[in-house]
Protein backbone atom coordinates (compact mmCIF):
# COMPACT_ATOMS: atom_id res chain seq x y z
CA UNK A 1 0.00 0.00 0.00
CA UNK A 2 2.66 2.41 0.93
CA UNK A 3 6.23 1.59 -0.83
CA UNK A 4 8.68 2.08 2.50
CA UNK A 5 11.47 2.28 0.01
CA UNK A 6 10.25 5.76 -0.89
CA UNK A 7 8.97 6.68 2.32
CA UNK A 8 12.18 5.98 4.17
CA UNK A 9 14.24 8.46 1.32
CA UNK A 10 11.54 11.05 2.05
CA UNK A 11 12.12 10.96 5.62
CA UNK A 12 15.74 11.17 5.27
CA UNK A 13 15.49 14.22 2.67
CA UNK A 14 14.58 15.90 5.69
CA UNK A 15 17.96 15.62 7.78
CA UNK A 16 20.91 17.42 6.86
CA UNK A 17 22.92 20.80 6.83
CA UNK A 18 19.78 22.44 5.11
CA UNK A 19 17.54 21.41 7.17
CA UNK A 20 14.52 23.30 7.95
CA UNK A 21 14.28 21.16 11.44
CA UNK A 22 16.14 23.57 13.86
CA UNK A 23 13.48 26.40 12.26
CA UNK A 24 10.02 24.14 12.96
CA UNK A 25 11.86 22.98 16.28
CA UNK A 26 12.62 26.27 17.69
CA UNK A 27 8.89 27.97 17.04
CA UNK A 28 6.94 24.95 18.42
CA UNK A 29 9.46 24.77 21.31
CA UNK A 30 7.64 28.70 21.94
CA UNK A 31 4.37 27.36 20.92
CA UNK A 32 4.64 24.69 23.56
CA UNK A 33 5.86 27.00 26.47
CA UNK A 34 2.78 29.13 25.25
CA UNK A 35 0.60 26.27 25.41
CA UNK A 36 2.02 25.56 29.44
CA UNK A 37 1.63 29.59 29.84
CA UNK A 38 -2.31 29.60 29.11
CA UNK A 39 -3.26 26.76 30.86
CA UNK A 40 -2.92 24.01 28.46
CA UNK A 41 -2.55 20.37 29.79
CA UNK A 42 0.29 18.61 27.93
CA UNK A 43 -2.28 16.18 25.56
CA UNK A 44 -4.01 19.31 24.96
CA UNK A 45 -0.45 21.08 23.65
CA UNK A 46 0.10 17.59 21.63
CA UNK A 47 -3.33 17.10 20.37
CA UNK A 48 -2.86 20.68 18.84
CA UNK A 49 -0.19 20.30 16.78
CA UNK A 50 -1.01 16.94 15.85
CA UNK A 51 -4.29 17.70 14.61
CA UNK A 52 -4.17 21.64 13.63
CA UNK A 53 -0.43 21.19 12.46
CA UNK A 54 0.01 24.78 11.14
CA UNK A 55 1.70 27.18 13.70
CA UNK A 56 0.16 30.33 12.67
CA UNK A 57 -3.14 29.25 13.21
CA UNK A 58 -2.22 27.44 16.39
CA UNK A 59 -0.75 30.92 17.26
CA UNK A 60 -4.19 32.32 16.30
CA UNK A 61 -6.06 30.15 18.68
CA UNK A 62 -3.70 30.72 21.26
CA UNK A 63 -4.72 34.73 20.80
CA UNK A 64 -8.11 34.00 20.50
CA UNK A 65 -8.41 31.79 23.95
CA UNK A 66 -6.83 34.80 25.78
CA UNK A 67 -9.44 37.34 24.51
CA UNK A 68 -12.41 34.69 24.98
CA UNK A 69 -13.29 34.87 21.31
CA UNK A 70 -16.60 33.08 20.00
CA UNK A 71 -16.16 29.48 18.33
CA UNK A 72 -17.07 30.90 15.38
CA UNK A 73 -14.76 33.59 15.28
CA UNK A 74 -12.22 31.21 16.10
CA UNK A 75 -12.91 29.20 12.73
CA UNK A 76 -13.24 32.06 10.92
CA UNK A 77 -9.96 33.70 12.36
CA UNK A 78 -7.60 30.37 12.18
CA UNK A 79 -9.84 30.05 8.84
CA UNK A 80 -8.38 33.47 7.50
CA UNK A 81 -4.59 32.83 8.98
CA UNK A 82 -4.44 29.33 7.26
CA UNK A 83 -6.00 30.00 4.12
CA UNK A 84 -2.60 30.00 2.08
CA UNK A 85 -3.02 26.23 2.52
CA UNK A 86 -5.32 26.12 -0.17
CA UNK A 87 -3.07 27.09 -3.40
CA UNK A 88 -0.01 25.04 -1.27
CA UNK A 89 -1.73 22.19 -1.46
CA UNK A 90 -3.52 23.19 -5.47
CA UNK A 91 0.34 24.00 -6.11
CA UNK A 92 1.49 20.89 -4.89
CA UNK A 93 -0.89 18.25 -5.22
CA UNK A 94 -1.18 17.86 -8.72
CA UNK A 95 2.63 17.05 -9.02
CA UNK A 96 1.88 13.58 -7.19
CA UNK A 97 -1.17 12.76 -8.20
CA UNK A 98 -1.33 9.04 -9.90
CA UNK A 99 -3.91 7.28 -11.45
CA UNK A 100 -1.81 3.92 -9.31
CA UNK A 101 -2.56 5.71 -6.14
CA UNK A 102 -5.58 5.56 -4.30
CA UNK A 103 -7.35 8.79 -3.55
CA UNK A 104 -7.60 8.22 0.15
CA UNK A 105 -4.00 9.26 0.10
CA UNK A 106 -4.40 12.45 -1.07
CA UNK A 107 -6.70 13.92 1.21
CA UNK A 108 -5.04 11.96 4.33
CA UNK A 109 -1.68 13.23 3.21
CA UNK A 110 -2.37 16.26 2.92
CA UNK A 111 -3.06 17.63 6.41
CA UNK A 112 1.11 17.11 6.19
CA UNK A 113 1.24 20.58 3.93
CA UNK A 114 3.27 22.91 6.02
CA UNK A 115 5.50 25.10 4.63
CA UNK A 116 8.66 23.58 5.80
CA UNK A 117 7.51 20.40 4.18
CA UNK A 118 6.00 22.34 1.11
CA UNK A 119 9.36 23.67 0.40
CA UNK A 120 11.17 20.56 0.74
CA UNK A 121 8.80 18.21 -1.39
CA UNK A 122 8.72 21.47 -4.29
CA UNK A 123 12.30 20.82 -4.81
CA UNK A 124 13.05 17.64 -4.60
CA UNK A 125 9.81 15.91 -6.10
CA UNK A 126 11.52 15.74 -9.55
CA UNK A 127 13.77 13.28 -8.81
CA UNK A 128 11.51 10.76 -7.81
CA UNK A 129 9.13 8.89 -10.53
CA UNK A 130 5.54 10.78 -10.50
CA UNK A 131 4.02 6.83 -9.28
CA UNK A 132 5.89 7.64 -6.06
CA UNK A 133 5.82 10.50 -5.08
CA UNK A 134 2.87 10.29 -2.32
CA UNK A 135 4.71 7.89 -0.41
CA UNK A 136 8.18 9.91 -0.52
CA UNK A 137 5.47 12.96 0.56
CA UNK A 138 4.66 11.07 3.31
CA UNK A 139 8.01 10.40 4.62
CA UNK A 140 8.72 14.19 4.75
CA UNK A 141 5.26 14.82 6.10
CA UNK A 142 5.79 12.40 8.44
CA UNK A 143 9.57 13.63 9.83
CA UNK A 144 8.69 17.60 9.72
CA UNK A 145 5.09 17.24 11.58
CA UNK A 146 7.16 14.41 13.91
CA UNK A 147 9.72 17.23 14.58
CA UNK A 148 6.48 19.78 15.28
CA UNK A 149 5.08 17.40 17.44
CA UNK A 150 8.35 16.56 19.71
CA UNK A 151 9.05 20.48 19.95
CA UNK A 152 5.63 21.25 21.33
CA UNK A 153 5.98 18.89 23.89
CA UNK A 154 9.81 20.25 24.45
CA UNK A 155 8.87 23.62 24.74
CA UNK A 156 5.54 22.53 27.09
CA UNK A 157 8.07 21.04 29.73
CA UNK A 158 10.63 23.58 29.59
CA UNK A 159 8.41 26.54 29.56
CA UNK A 160 9.48 27.33 32.99
CA UNK A 161 13.47 27.69 32.08
CA UNK A 162 12.44 30.22 29.53
CA UNK A 163 12.36 33.61 29.99
CA UNK A 164 10.47 37.02 28.14
CA UNK A 165 13.53 37.70 26.42
CA UNK A 166 14.49 34.21 24.94
CA UNK A 167 10.19 33.53 24.29
CA UNK A 168 10.71 36.65 21.88
CA UNK A 169 14.04 35.15 20.39
CA UNK A 170 12.40 32.34 19.83
CA UNK A 171 8.82 33.84 18.07
CA UNK A 172 11.52 35.71 15.39
CA UNK A 173 12.77 32.09 13.81
CA UNK A 174 9.16 31.34 12.30
CA UNK A 175 9.07 35.02 10.31
CA UNK A 176 13.06 34.80 9.66
CA UNK A 177 12.76 30.72 8.31
CA UNK A 178 9.74 31.99 6.25
CA UNK A 179 11.67 35.08 4.42
CA UNK A 180 14.45 32.99 3.76
CA UNK A 181 12.16 30.04 1.92
CA UNK A 182 10.58 33.43 -0.10
CA UNK A 183 14.20 34.64 -0.69
CA UNK A 184 15.41 31.42 -1.88
CA UNK A 185 11.98 30.71 -3.70
CA UNK A 186 12.36 34.07 -5.95
CA UNK A 187 13.55 31.89 -9.09
CA UNK A 188 11.64 33.44 -11.51
CA UNK A 189 10.15 37.11 -12.34
CA UNK A 190 6.46 35.57 -11.94
CA UNK A 191 7.36 34.02 -8.25
CA UNK A 192 9.38 37.11 -7.34
CA UNK A 193 6.73 39.64 -8.65
CA UNK A 194 4.26 37.29 -6.30
CA UNK A 195 6.17 37.67 -3.22
CA UNK A 196 7.54 41.74 -3.91
CA UNK A 197 3.79 42.31 -4.07
CA UNK A 198 2.38 40.34 -1.41
CA UNK A 199 4.41 41.35 0.99
CA UNK A 200 3.75 44.87 0.07
CA UNK A 201 -0.18 43.94 -0.20
CA UNK A 202 -0.38 42.08 3.06
CA UNK A 203 0.08 44.58 5.56
CA UNK A 204 -1.15 47.21 3.57
CA UNK A 205 -4.56 45.65 3.19
CA UNK A 206 -3.87 45.35 7.47
CA UNK A 207 -5.69 49.18 7.05
CA UNK A 208 -9.00 47.88 5.84
CA UNK A 209 -9.32 44.40 7.46
CA UNK A 210 -6.18 43.25 10.01
CA UNK A 211 -8.26 39.65 9.37
CA UNK A 212 -8.65 39.47 5.81
CA UNK A 213 -5.74 40.97 4.50
CA UNK A 214 -3.77 38.16 3.98
CA UNK A 215 -6.82 36.64 1.67
CA UNK A 216 -6.63 40.00 -0.08
CA UNK A 217 -3.52 40.92 -0.46
CA UNK A 218 -2.29 37.13 -1.35
CA UNK A 219 -4.83 37.12 -4.21
CA UNK A 220 -4.12 40.59 -5.86
CA UNK A 221 -0.43 40.23 -5.31
CA UNK A 222 -0.61 37.01 -6.60
CA UNK A 223 -3.08 37.36 -9.72
CA UNK A 224 -1.26 40.41 -11.05
CA UNK A 225 2.28 38.58 -10.30
CA UNK A 226 0.99 35.82 -12.60
CA UNK A 227 -0.47 38.07 -15.10
CA UNK A 228 3.02 40.17 -14.84
CA UNK A 229 5.12 36.61 -15.39
CA UNK A 230 3.02 35.53 -18.24
CA UNK A 231 3.45 38.87 -20.18
CA UNK A 232 7.68 39.19 -20.04
CA UNK B 1 -12.58 25.01 30.77
CA UNK B 2 -10.69 21.89 29.95
CA UNK B 3 -12.80 20.19 27.60
CA UNK B 4 -14.10 23.58 25.71
CA UNK B 5 -10.30 23.88 25.07
CA UNK B 6 -10.47 20.59 23.26
CA UNK B 7 -13.43 21.84 21.13
CA UNK B 8 -11.05 25.00 20.33
CA UNK B 9 -8.71 23.04 19.61
CA UNK B 10 -10.86 20.68 17.05
CA UNK B 11 -12.64 23.64 15.68
CA UNK B 12 -8.84 24.85 14.70
CA UNK B 13 -8.02 21.79 13.19
CA UNK B 14 -11.24 22.00 11.30
CA UNK B 15 -10.69 25.63 10.44
CA UNK B 16 -6.67 24.47 9.03
CA UNK B 17 -7.73 21.26 7.16
CA UNK B 18 -10.83 22.79 4.63
CA UNK B 19 -8.30 24.65 2.95
CA UNK B 20 -5.94 21.43 2.82
CA UNK B 21 -8.96 19.64 1.69
CA UNK B 22 -10.66 21.90 -0.81
CA UNK B 23 -7.07 22.12 -2.13
CA UNK B 24 -6.76 18.12 -2.78
CA UNK B 25 -10.14 18.71 -4.90
CA UNK B 26 -9.02 21.13 -6.79
CA UNK B 27 -6.33 19.62 -7.40
CA UNK B 28 -8.19 16.14 -9.20
CA UNK B 29 -9.05 18.80 -12.09
CA UNK B 30 -5.79 20.71 -12.76
CA UNK B 31 -2.96 19.48 -14.99
CA UNK B 32 0.89 20.69 -13.67
CA UNK B 33 1.11 22.12 -16.95
CA UNK B 34 -1.75 24.64 -17.24
CA UNK B 35 -1.90 28.16 -16.31
CA UNK B 36 -4.26 27.91 -13.59
CA UNK B 37 -1.47 25.92 -12.01
CA UNK B 38 1.08 28.81 -12.35
CA UNK B 39 -1.43 30.91 -10.61
CA UNK B 40 -2.03 29.00 -8.09
CA UNK B 41 1.85 28.56 -7.48
CA UNK B 42 1.73 32.30 -7.54
CA UNK B 43 -0.78 32.48 -5.05
CA UNK B 44 0.78 30.17 -2.56
CA UNK B 45 3.83 32.44 -2.57
CA UNK B 46 1.89 35.50 -2.40
CA UNK B 47 -0.49 34.30 0.23
CA UNK B 48 2.80 33.40 2.60
CA UNK B 49 4.14 36.53 1.54
CA UNK B 50 1.51 38.23 2.66
CA UNK B 51 1.39 35.82 5.87
CA UNK B 52 5.25 36.88 6.53
CA UNK B 53 5.27 40.59 6.18
CA UNK B 54 2.05 40.57 8.64
CA UNK B 55 3.50 38.66 11.03
CA UNK B 56 6.35 41.32 11.03
CA UNK B 57 4.97 44.31 10.69
CA UNK B 58 1.89 43.53 12.63
CA UNK B 59 2.81 40.49 15.25
CA UNK B 60 0.68 38.96 17.37
CA UNK B 61 1.76 37.46 21.08
CA UNK B 62 5.56 37.70 22.22
CA UNK B 63 7.36 39.73 19.09
CA UNK B 64 4.59 42.60 19.89
CA UNK B 65 6.90 43.40 22.56
CA UNK B 66 9.41 44.63 20.24
CA UNK B 67 10.46 47.51 18.38
CA UNK B 68 9.62 47.70 14.36
CA UNK B 69 13.19 48.91 14.05
CA UNK B 70 14.97 46.31 16.06
CA UNK B 71 12.33 43.89 13.77
CA UNK B 72 13.33 45.04 10.96
CA UNK B 73 17.38 45.19 11.51
CA UNK B 74 16.78 41.64 12.74
CA UNK B 75 15.05 40.53 9.65
CA UNK B 76 17.33 42.13 7.14
CA UNK B 77 20.59 40.93 9.14
CA UNK B 78 19.01 37.54 8.81
CA UNK B 79 18.49 38.11 4.85
CA UNK B 80 22.45 39.14 4.88
CA UNK B 81 23.40 35.77 6.93
CA UNK B 82 21.45 33.86 4.38
CA UNK B 83 23.34 35.05 1.43
CA UNK B 84 26.92 34.59 2.88
CA UNK B 85 26.25 31.58 4.09
CA UNK B 86 25.30 30.09 0.72
CA UNK B 87 21.71 30.17 1.20
CA UNK B 88 21.84 28.34 4.63
CA UNK B 89 18.25 28.43 6.67
CA UNK B 90 19.94 27.80 9.65
CA UNK B 91 22.17 29.76 10.33
CA UNK B 92 20.40 32.74 9.96
CA UNK B 93 17.23 31.47 11.92
CA UNK B 94 19.82 30.75 15.03
CA UNK B 95 21.50 33.85 14.83
CA UNK B 96 17.76 36.34 14.21
CA UNK B 97 16.95 34.51 17.61
CA UNK B 98 20.43 35.24 19.75
CA UNK B 99 20.66 39.06 17.50
CA UNK B 100 16.83 39.61 18.59
CA UNK B 101 17.64 38.50 22.36
CA UNK B 102 21.01 40.61 22.74
CA UNK B 103 19.39 43.92 21.37
CA UNK B 104 15.66 43.59 23.10
CA UNK B 105 17.98 42.68 26.66
CA UNK B 106 19.86 45.52 26.15
CA UNK B 107 18.43 48.31 23.94
CA UNK B 108 15.16 48.67 25.45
Amino acid sequence: MINLKYFFKGILVVKGIDSPAFALGASLIALGALFKDLGFSIHQSFFSTFFTYALPGQVVMAESIIVGASLLNIFIAVWLVNVRLYPMTVSLMPLLMHEKQPRWKYYLFSHFIAVSSWTIMKSNYEKIEKENRIDFWLGIGVATWSIAIISTLIGYSISEHLNKEMMIGLAIVNPVYFTCIMIGAMKTFQITSSIILGAILGPAFYFISPEWCILYGGLIAGTLGYFVGEKK
Amino acid sequence: MTSSIFLVILITSLATYVSRFFGVVSSERIEETSKVFRWFNCLAYSTLAALIARMIVFPVGELNETTYLIRFIVILLAILIYYFTKKNVVYPTVFSAMILFFLNSYFV
